[in-house]
């Protein structure tokens, strides 16, 4: 499993054809004012995953594309291009490529507390599809078991979505995000007939959040997921903690992930304060069988450590060791990779 | 073949990793004003828009180590549609970001 769970398919030449695209359009795209030229940002890596015994090799890249058109309106984008090299069942290695649109989005801001989405966007449910999936993002290459549930497997949705602060006091905050999507099969926007939502409180001095999800499944047999998340990041510290719960009707699952930057040994760019150790727990249950949900088919829990390092100019190393235990056998996992970050203006614009 | 792919996207990779710092040297001054602004709130108490990118932006991200001025209202556009922040709070991370 990878950053994009999702990406199992061919390639899809025509995805990177429609970013293109969104990126060219943004030249005839009128700006605000000077601060508000076109960007594109991102993150490419190079990554290994060590499996069973089998090592998968992986150079990926995810642009993002944000352009601002006028004053209400950004368009969006997040891109993943990928080439795998794995190896054959008898000997060697072979390969395949992976093009596709993670989102692709007209964001309309039509009050201060309300952004009207369109078009192919993140689904709202939980923290990790919107907030940690992205490769530069991300402290562990895989993505959490329980990503699948209630995002509908696709992790993206074909619709429309309300989006905004509904209260921001210096003592807390509330947000929310409510969505409905329709079904696609088309290629590049794959999604399912769904609807539902997020809302989340988060407490300034306590740096504390508290949020729960919602969504319904609206084709075939209609399905109900719930989650739950907590954040936590105490005050003056580097430790920060974070966790999900998600249940659907046929399983159920949480991760729970905490991480601390050596920083204070000598501050956060010194030799010592740039290694953050990183430890995620998860364990899945499964109440009946149900091969679409893409949970694992039988309990399954998983412990991954973890060791990342920042060097200068945005550049991270993640590695990590996982010890995986289930009815259906007992496995290591090894990751590594290397990751920078990119962040520069589609055009040089005025100063 | 593959083999031949794997080398040329390593070799790809060791040439881009080089140019991109370049690229985002550009944004010097507003790093430079960032961290001016920084250090001078240190001393009394964070600004609005340090505050609202403590609690929202970097909770989930480190701070860019630096980029050009003219796409920082972009960011701020950016993060308020993704942190789900208000105009006043984008406003003030605006502030912020480009002082």
């Amino acid at each position: 499993m990878r950053y994009q769970i999702k990406f199992k398919s061919t390639v899809r030449r025509s995805t990177l054809s429609l970013w293109i695209l969104a990126l060219s359009a943004t030249f005839y795209m009128p700006c605000s004012f000077a601060q508000s030229v076109p960007l594109i940002s991102g993150g490419v890596g190079f990554f290994t995953d060590t499996n069973g015994g089998n090592t998968t090799y992986y150079p990926a890249i995810s642009p993002v594309l944000a352009a601002p058109v006028g004053p209400k309106f950004l368009l969006e984008s997040r891109a993943f291009l990928d080439e795998s090299f794995f190896p054959k069942p008898n000997s060697g290695y072979t390969s395949s490529s992976f093009v596709g649109l993670t989102y692709l989005q007209l964001d309309y801001l039509a009050a201060s507390h309300v952004t009207v989405v369109g078009g192919y966007f993140l689904t709202p449910f939980g923290t990790y599809n919107e907030r940690l999936s992205p490769i530069w993002i991300s402290n562990f290459q895989s993505a959490p078991l329980i990503t699948s549930l209630g995002t509908m497997g696709t992790e993206s949705s074909l619709g429309g979505m309300l989006r905004g602060s509904a209260v921001s006091t210096p003592k807390f905050s509330i947000d929310y995000a409510a969505y409905f999507s329709a079904r696609s099969s088309a290629e590049q926007f794959q999604a399912q007939r769904s609807a539902g939502g997020r809302m989340d409180i988060y407490f300034p001095q306590q740096r504390l959040e508290l949020g729960t999800s919602y969504g319904r499944l609206l084709q075939g047999t209609h399905k109900n997921f719930e989650g739950l998340h907590v954040w936590w990041e105490p005050a003056d510290t580097w430790f920060r903690l974070r966790s999900e719960y998600a249940h659907g009707p046929h399983s159920q699952g949480y991760w729970i992930e905490a991480d601390y930057r050596l920083a204070h040994w000598g501050g956060p760019e010194t030799l010592i304060g740039r290694i953050e150790p990183v430890f995620r727990m998860q364990q899945t249950f499964r109440n009946s069988p149900d091969s679409t949900d893409g949970l694992p088919s039988v309990d399954t829990q998983r412990a991954d450590f973890g060791l990342d390092y920042r060097l200068p100019h945005e550049v991270r190393i993640n590695t990590s060791y996982s010890r995986q235990f289930s009815g259906s056998g007992n496995r290591n996992v090894w990751e590594t990779g290397i990751v920078y970050r990119f962040l520069f203006p589609v055009w040089k614009g005025k100063q | 073949m593959n083999r031949c792919k794997l080398l040329l996207s390593a070799v790809v990779l060791l040439v881009t990793f080089p140019i991109f710092p370049q690229s985002g040297g550009t944004a010097n001054a507003a790093k430079n004003n960032r961290q001016a602004n920084r250090s001078g709130q240190q001393a009394s108490h964070p600004s609005e828009g340090e505050r609202v990118f403590q609690q929202n932006c970097s909770r989930c991200h480190n701070a860019p180590q630096g980029f050009p001025p003219q796409i920082s209202a972009t960011i701020a556009r950016h993060m308020r549609v993704r942190a789900s922040l208000s105009k006043k709070d984008e406003q003030a991370l605006l502030r912020f970001l480009n002082p």
